[in-house]
């Protein structure tokens, strides 16, 4: 096997131990191949431009962050609680960014919907509960659980019937073979 | 009978895809509308949110009354852009109150001295609960309140002159 023709392609293959083809040297361990890239005399890290960006990050960050109701990010004592929470989270929509559950939200409603989530299961309502007075103020939208109900049972009603149609086209097609 | 039959899943393919093409096509609203309207106001009570002015509660509501509530907050900019259109129904002499989320004093006064204050009394919804107990998901949105304590109509977004006069009428044909 020959080295390619181009000069500066030969020469990073030859600097780059092991990628040589048909070369007796060995295999270059992965550890070694980083070694290499960040030996002396590249930049190696770009400590300093990353430190600002993180500093300037924070300073927007924070103003926004303490603004937060009480429980938007805290968890309750009571675990038991906090998994009923937990759990109606998930199923609840958030209206700002509708694609996304409270639970995974960063928008200040969202957090401010957790926060009130919380505090009314930790006053012993139920999640059910919760969720009927949350359907209350936005209807049946800011929830992922759909009720079943006049305009929902098709829902559920659909996959039996098709089942029922399919087993009996599978029927009337079998016995035509015979 | 059979001819028929034969056609029939072509048919109902072509509805299908009629249905999919019109949902593709329409253009989407995803305006979240608030399911409280035409229901009486829920019971609330804000603290006030600047010192010379009073909180804002349920009490203040009904009595043969009819005000706005408008749910804004100091960093938001299609707050700044209603700002003129509130001006012109404090103009008009409708009592408006406002409903601050996630704010703190200093914004919201520095809020008001920029874009003039159209308030007469504002309420300081730090975690959204009364933004929440309306059915609002987001700022700005105003709320006509009759004068029975019920919530008669919603405006999401900022408010748009044509929607000032609609408030008007509204609000002056309650009175």
């Amino acid at each position: 096997m020959s080295l390619p023709r181009s000069a500066t392609l030969r020469s990073a293959l030859i600097r780059h131990p092991g990628l040589v083809p048909g070369s007796a040297k060995r295999q270059a361990t992965a550890y070694e191949i980083v070694r290499q890239a960040l030996r002396p005399g590249r930049p190696r890290h770009k400590a300093g431009v990353t430190v600002v960006v993180l500093a300037l990050l924070a300073s927007f960050a924070t103003p926004a962050m303490a603004q937060q109701a009480p429980l938007a990010d805290t968890q309750l004592s009571d675990p038991a609680q906090e998994a009923q929470a937990k759990a109606l989270m998930e199923t609840i929509r958030c209206v700002e960014c509708q694609g996304q559950a409270i639970s995974d939200s960063n928008a200040d409603i969202a957090a401010n919907m957790r926060s009130l989530i919380r505090e009314r299961i930790k006053a012993g309502e139920s999640p059910e509960q919760v969720r009927a007075w949350l359907i209350q103020r936005y209807g049946d939208y800011i929830s992922y659980d759909p009720p079943l109900g006049g305009a929902t049972w098709p829902l559920w009603a659909a996959p039996f019937v098709l089942l029922v149609i399919g087993i009996a086209i599978a029927r009337s097609s079998f016995r035509r073979k015979r | 009978m059979r001819r028929v039959l034969l056609w029939l899943p072509l048919v109902l393919f072509a509805g299908l895809f009629g249905l999919v093409a019109l949902g593709l096509f329409k253009p989407a609203d995803r305006t979240v509308r608030s399911a409280m309207v035409d229901k009486p106001l829920p019971d609330f009570a804000l603290p006030a949110m600047l010192p010379d002015k009073p909180g804002v509660a349920r009490t203040g509501f009904g009595g043969g009354k009819p005000r706005l509530i408008n749910v804004f907050a100091s960093w938001c900019v299609p707050c700044i852009a209603e700002a003129p259109e509130l001006m012109k129904l404090k103009a008009a002499g409708v009592p408006i109150d406002g409903v601050a989320i996630n704010d703190t004093p200093e914004a919201v006064q520095k809020f008001l001295d920029r874009n003039g204050d159209p308030f007469q009394r504002i309420g300081n919804d730090k975690a959204s609960q009364v933004q929440i107990a309306l059915g609002s998901s987001g700022v700005p949105e105003t709320f006509l309140i009759d004068g029975r304590g019920r919530i008669v109509r919603q405006y999401v977004s900022n408010l748009q002159s044509d929607q000032v006069d609609d408030i008007l009428k509204a609000w002056r044909g309650m009175r």
